[in-house]
């Protein structure tokens, strides 16, 4: 291969400012309206840098390793720009295509340059694509690693919804949930106080809301849901830790809680649940206590 | 218009959590009231969620806006999944298709300032949300 002619390189070089015109405006042309993406400016600084390194690398190797060190500058240059078009939410299919849309202003300066040596022709259409394949494939690992590193964030940000029923009263339970419901774990939650009203026969649930951020139709279904369920097994639910900004918010939805009792505090509803039960609390005077203690 | 913005994948559950985050960081720049916060956050939670049960993932693009000392956030939620075939029907407080209590949209729309919704059958749909301080 060594002696062959290098036609792809010395294309890249004779034809750079026309190739990158033609590229990045194919780019800008594939932009999804309405999406934030790179800068104008970026997107051709991109371009032409990975212009010059697919030339330099193709220059000193023409064989399509793309594990070996000559490729070693291309990678890197991909690599950043796979980063910086992700974080601007570009797909990996996005990204891949980034490369992929080169194959076809290459082919067609081919065409001109050597359309009329088929064999020649051939053999560069062939070594092109093989390079341009590779490249476009290398970038989807890129992406598969950025979206890897992004969940493995998440995962650690993401509070973990994890709650234990407590027992506040004899026939009193409360589930104060933290974190967000989104997860499938929320379902697991729920069914944790639906077993333990079953277990203790318990008479009234507390489910405190105070620590979950959002209270969206997702989160109301679940309270419903909950709520429902509960009183099929004769408990009553209480829902509180509404804070005002999230009563208003549930207006807004439109979600009705029906007849369900909300309380913006966790007191105010174990208040309830006391009176429910005909217990009272009441303040004793150290007089009283010398007198029940006799 | 737009002085700050950024655009995220919604691809999964925990992006729906993320872009709450985001939004809720950037509400907060953008000095919006605690209850204005709330409800762009909330609405952002329905809206990202459709992105991702119905639409089959999609992005969002974040703005931060100033317009003549307005302060404002506007969120462009955008898929290209199946559309939607009757919009009215799916703005209609309690129309479902997927078992939830249908309040999403029409919730999210009485929720923010500004709504617009553009959904193309086969195509896609693209939801705009702006809520001003
Ligand atoms: N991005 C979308 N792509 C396709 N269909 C959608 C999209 N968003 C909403 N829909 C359709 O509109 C209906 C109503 O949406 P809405 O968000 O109001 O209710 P829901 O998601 O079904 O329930 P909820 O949001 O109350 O949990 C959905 O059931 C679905 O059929
Ligand atoms: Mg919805």
């Amino acid at each position: 291969m060594a002696d062959q002619e290098r036609i792809l390189p010395e294309l890249l070089s004779k034809h750079q400012t026309q190739i990158l015109e033609s590229w990045s405006a194919e780019q800008l042309r594939n932009r999804r309206p309405g999406k934030a993406g790179i800068s104008e400016e970026d997107l051709r600084g991109q371009c032409r840098d990975f212009l010059n390194a697919l030339q330099e690398a193709s220059q000193d190797d023409p064989s399509d390793d793309l594990q070996s060190p000559i490729w070693e500058r291309a990678r890197d240059i991909l690599t950043d720009i796979s980063r910086e078009q992700s974080k601007h939410g570009a797909s990996p299919s996005d990204i891949a295509t980034f490369v992929f849309s080169l194959k076809q202003i290459l082919f067609q300066l081919l065409q001109t340059e050597i359309g009329k040596r088929p064999e020649v022709f051939a053999r560069e259409i062939w070594t092109t694509t093989l390079i341009l394949d590779r490249l476009g494939l290398f970038t989807t690992q890129v992406a598969l690693k950025i979206r890897e590193e992004v969940i493995a964030r998440q995962q650690s940000e993401m509070l973990e919804l994890s709650t234990p029923v407590v027992k506040l009263w004899d026939g009193v339970l409360a589930l104060p949930l933290i974190g967000t419901l989104d997860s499938e774990r929320t379902q697991v939650v729920m069914e944790s106080l639906l077993e333990e009203i079953v277990r203790t026969g318990a008479g009234i649930a507390i489910i405190d809301i105070t620590g979950v951020p959002t209270v969206d139709t997702l989160v109301a279904q679940h309270l419903l849901k909950t709520v429902a369920a509960a009183r099929l097994m004769g408990a009553e639910c209480i829902i509180s830790g509404i804070r005002p900004q999230i009563a208003a918010t549930i207006v807004h939805l439109g979600v009705d809680l029906g007849d369900v009792s909300t309380k913006a505090t966790l007191a105010d509803a174990f208040a309830i649940a006391l009176r429910r039960n005909n217990l009272v609390v009441t303040r004793t005077t150290p007089a009283a206590r010398r007198q029940s203690a006799e | 218009m737009a002085i700050r913005s950024e655009s995220l994948p919604i691809l999964s559950s925990e992006d729906v959590v993320t872009v709450r985050r985001r939004v809720r960081a950037m509400a907060i720049e953008q000095g919006l009231k605690l209850i204005d916060q709330t409800k762009i956050i909330t609405a952002t939670s329905e809206l990202a969620r459709n992105t991702f049960v119905f639409g089959g993932g999609g992005t969002v693009l974040l703005e931060a806006l100033e317009s003549g000392g307005r302060y404002g956030v506007r969120l462009t939620f955008e898929d290209r999944g199946p559309g939607i075939a009757d919009l009215t029907l799916a703005m209609k407080d309690g129309y479902t298709t997927g078992g939830g209590l249908g309040l999403g949209l029409s919730g999210a729309k009485r929720l923010s300032n500004e709504f617009e919704i553009d959904s193309r059958l086969g195509e896609g749909t693209r939801v705009t949300i702006t809520r001003w301080r």
